[in-house]
């Protein structure tokens, strides 16, 4: 039995600088790094010394509090340095890469005749684990959890996101043993949700809940979609799985070596071969696209989500898009003038840009305006489709106040839903911040 | 025009941090956002934003303002100089607009001048930037008063509005009542001798021999039983050539705001049309009172739509019930609280002559309620996700 799902209130936000359809070998880069900030909440514990070898697939660091929970290298070479922020913390794992990998064999296996158990030890050994990330709280899945479905979207609603049907394409073998696998690991349901392009390339796999989702952004976050097919209560855990992560996991099954694998969509109006191109995860951003100036903001993600990235940094673990856009560190004559600069996009109906919804933007990082009191009401259920109150949530999350949270429907967000309020709110509140602090709180508080 | 922005630079040095003046940085900070959208760039969260902001919004309905203003100071001196005997065979626009502007720029003046006052102050005081909210509420508070109402009160009003209506409860977003109408009903209680009666409505109606000032609710409220006749005619009242406080009189031009206001989708249309909607069924339900045998009175056997067009009902339901910090925050609370205040407002109106001006009476009074309507709305929900889990760990127990 499927579900449409069909959304209508969010926003399709259109962005100049489309990737075009072609699809690149990138050069391969010199360093690779696995980011521990990527993974929230993990504390990482390194047990390798600078300078050691290692294959691709064996373990760069593990989480502290959870030995199974292993994060490998993308590729083999030396451990090169492991770079520590202020305090201590562990911000960049990086590996000189060898000119081509060796890898790690796990052994092949068959995921559908495997129990349930070797299963689960051959995805988190091999580093597969941190491809499923928990919901609640937006973390990476603990060993010990069995979640009561598991959900994969195959939806690309975000700006400027690559088209995940198109990247896909060739790895649908692959895919299809990541859902076998994954089906071992859950007590409930495989769900997975496809829009036009990627239901083409899709609507043969065996084994999961089809759903098809049309509407605007955030139609394809997976937090959207498990809120309308089976939304978390209290207590419950689900997991979501990226649909290129999900043939990564297939492959250590097919192959028994870790192919981190990703084809990834440069975009944005400042970045030049708007392509897509084939890496490994955790290249060095710098050596796909060489340096750039300080007028252009390099995103890993994309422009919603994404985190900010300089020359010669890593792109994300989770990251499927590239976005190169300008900076907006210039001042605005009288910007506050309604009916004014209609050529930044506005959901207000303050700017004339409404009357032009089929025009592509140049946005810039300006904040347009400075973060104030909340004082204007409805617009941020207008960009959430879920049944949640957001402000009152957020208010709720600025406050601490736990039992609110909770009875707000706390557990059935992440913060990359409340991106689209990120943009729209004219307080400008960091509404994404608030949400992760407040599930950051919930952890603590009640875990 | 770079030279204005390095001017600016240079001028506001000793402003920023670690410098000597960086206390009072919110007072130059107000003026320089004033000139110039600042050059903050995005730190976290969402990497591009919308373009627009709380300055836009506010300024949005002071534009919706303008139309009642402009109308507000010709009517303002029509109502006196047309009663005059040398006007009697019409007045000339520009002198009835001059007589208008001459009493009105001054309040205005002192409404913004003695309320950002203290609204920088609070800034600077607190440490946070100067919130927008004073921009509407400063042009709210002299467009609602009679206009021959003096200055001090109204920088009393104003100051009692911001101080204890608003900075009290933590500034703008934090208030209850909305600022405004706190400085109305404080002027109302405070000097009732200039805020009621049949004498106040109408310029220099007080000092000139036969010059009117009576109201149609006033003159309604007087009436006692049966029906009243009243020396305006529909379109007069509709137009709002009739006297009353300054900005509140023409329907045509609170309708012009309010079709600005929901238009750019700053003014919930759900609580104006909520508001109409109330205040209308309130009225039929008077009007059908001598169909029930009960005789009513001048108030209530006015007819409905009549009721929607006098006194300062239009303005009210559109200008100051919209105010979204002061009203119901969902959707669904938005219908409930704007029905209420036109249902409330005609009944203060008609039940209690005192009070002729009862939709003051009825926001405020739904202000202080709008929590409770949020808060039910809300529960529902709250126990629709309690429901759900009850359901599903029923499922579990059973399977077990």
């Amino acid at each position: 039995m499927s579900k449409d799902i069909r959304i209508k209130r969010g926003l399709t936000l259109r962005l100049k600088g489309e990737a075009e359809k072609q699809v690149l070998e990138a050069p391969r880069s010199k360093t690779y790094a696995i980011k521990p900030p990527d993974f929230h909440s993990v504390v990482p514990k390194v047990t390798l010394k600078e300078g050691a070898t290692v294959l691709a697939g064996d373990v760069l660091f593990f989480s502290k509090y959870d030995e199974k929970l292993t994060f490998t290298s993308p590729v083999s070479g030396t451990l090169k340095e492991i770079k520590r922020a202020e305090k201590r913390r562990i911000i960049e794992v990086i590996v000189d890469a060898d000119p081509t990998d060796s890898f790690k064999d796990f052994g092949k296996m068959d995921a559908t005749s495997s129990t349930a158990e070797a299963v689960k030890s051959r995805v988190f050994e091999s580093g597969c684990g941190a491809f499923l990330n928990q919901r609640p709280y937006d973390i990476v899945a603990s060993p010990e959890d069995t979640p009561k479905a598991v959900f994969i979207s195959a939806v690309s609603t975000a700006p400027l996101s690559a088209d995940i049907g198109f990247l896909l394409k060739d790895k649908i073998a692959a895919f299809q043993e990541g859902v076998n696998a994954l089906q071992k690991l859950t007590s409930g349901k495989v769900h997975l949700s496809v829009d036009a392009s990627s239901e083409a390339i899709l609507k043969g796999i065996t084994g999961v809940e089809l759903h098809k989702v049309t509407g605007p952004h955030p139609a394809g976050n997976v937090g959207v979609q498990i809120h309308k097919i089976d939304p978390i209560n209290i207590g419950e855990r689900v997991w979501a799985v990226g649909a290129e992560d999900v043939s990564i996991i297939g492959n250590v099954f097919l192959t028994g070596q870790y192919h981190p694998d990703r084809t990834i969509a440069l975009s944005g109006s400042e970045a030049k071969e708007n392509k897509y191109y084939k890496i490994k995860i955790g290249a060095n951003v710098s050596d796909l696209i060489g340096q750039v100036s300080d007028d252009v903001r390099i995103i890993s993600g994309d422009v919603l989500t994404g985190t900010k990235l300089s020359n010669n940094q890593y792109i994300g673990f989770y990251n499927t898009s590239l976005t190169l856009i300008p900076e907006g560190n210039k001042f605005r004559m009288l910007g506050w003038l309604p009916f004014t600069y209609n050529n930044i996009h506005s959901t207000s109906r303050t700017s004339l840009s409404w009357l032009f919804p089929k025009k592509k933007y140049d946005l810039n990082t300006n904040l347009n305006g400075e973060e104030r009191a909340l004082v204007v009401t409805g617009e941020m259920e207008d960009v959430l489709p879920m049944d949640v109150y957001p402000m009152q949530l957020l208010k709720a999350c600025i406050a601490g106040d736990i039992e609110k949270m909770e009875n707000l429907g706390i557990y059935e967000v992440v913060p990359e839903d409340f991106a689209l309020i990120d943009y729209v709110n004219t307080s400008k509140l960091e509404a994404q911040d608030i949400i992760r602090l407040g599930l950051d709180l919930m952890i603590t508080e009640v875990g | 025009m770079e030279w204005i922005r390095q001017k600016l630079d240079k001028f506001r040095e000793p402003f920023n941090k670690g410098n000597k003046f960086e206390k009072y940085a919110p007072a130059i900070n107000a003026l320089d956002t004033f000139l110039y959208t600042p050059n903050h760039t995005t730190q976290k969260g969402a990497h591009v934003r919308d373009a627009v902001d709380l300055k836009r919004t506010m300024i949005t309905v002071v534009l919706a303002l303008v139309p009642a203003l402009i109308f507000g100071m010709w009517n303002g001196g029509y109502q006196y100089l047309h009663q005059l005997p040398e006007y009697a065979d019409g007045v000339p626009f520009l002198e009835a607009f001059m007589h208008g502007a001459w009493k009105i720029l001054p309040m205005i003046a002192v409404s913004y001048g003695v309320g950002l006052g203290i609204e920088f102050a609070f800034a600077i005081f607190r440490g946070h930037e100067v919130n927008e909210g004073y921009l509407v509420t400063g042009l709210l508070i002299p467009m609602i008063m009679p206009i021959d109402i003096p200055l001090w009160m109204v920088a009393l009003s104003v100051i009692f509005a911001v101080v204890i209506g608003k900075e009290a409860f933590g500034g703008t977003g934090m208030n209850i009542l909305n600022p405004a109408l706190t400085a109305r009903a404080f002027a109302f209680f405070a000097y009732p001798t200039y805020m009621s009666g049949n004498q106040v409505w109408v310029s220099e109606a007080t000092t000139v021999d036969g010059v009117s000032g009576e109201t149609i609710l006033g003159t309604l409220a007087s009436a006692g039983k049966g029906v009243a006749e009243v020396p305006y005619s529909v379109m007069d009242m509709f137009s709002g050539v009739i006297p009353g406080s300054i900005a509140e009189t023409s329907t045509i031009c609170v309708l012009a705001g309010a079709l600005v206001l929901v238009l750019t989708k700053v003014g919930s249309w759900r609580i104006i049309l909520s508001g109409f909607v109330g205040a209308a069924v309130m009225a039929l339900i008077f009007n059908a009172l001598p169909n029930m045998g009960i005789e009513g009175n001048a108030l209530t056997n006015f007819p409905w739509y009549q009721h929607l067009i006098i006194g300062g009902l239009s303005f009210g339901i559109v200008f100051m019930a919209t105010d979204p910090v002061s009203a119901a925050q969902t959707l669904r609370g938005k219908w409930i609280y704007g029905f209420l205040i036109g249902l409330f407002g005609v009944m203060i109106r008609v039940f209690n002559p005192a009070y002729p001006e009862g939709i003051m009476l009825a926001i405020l009074l739904m202000n202080v309620f709008a929590p409770v309507i949020d808060h039910y709305v809300i529960e529902a929900n709250i126990n629709r996700r309690k429901k759900r889990a009850v359901s599903v760990s029923g499922q579990i127990k059973t399977a077990a």
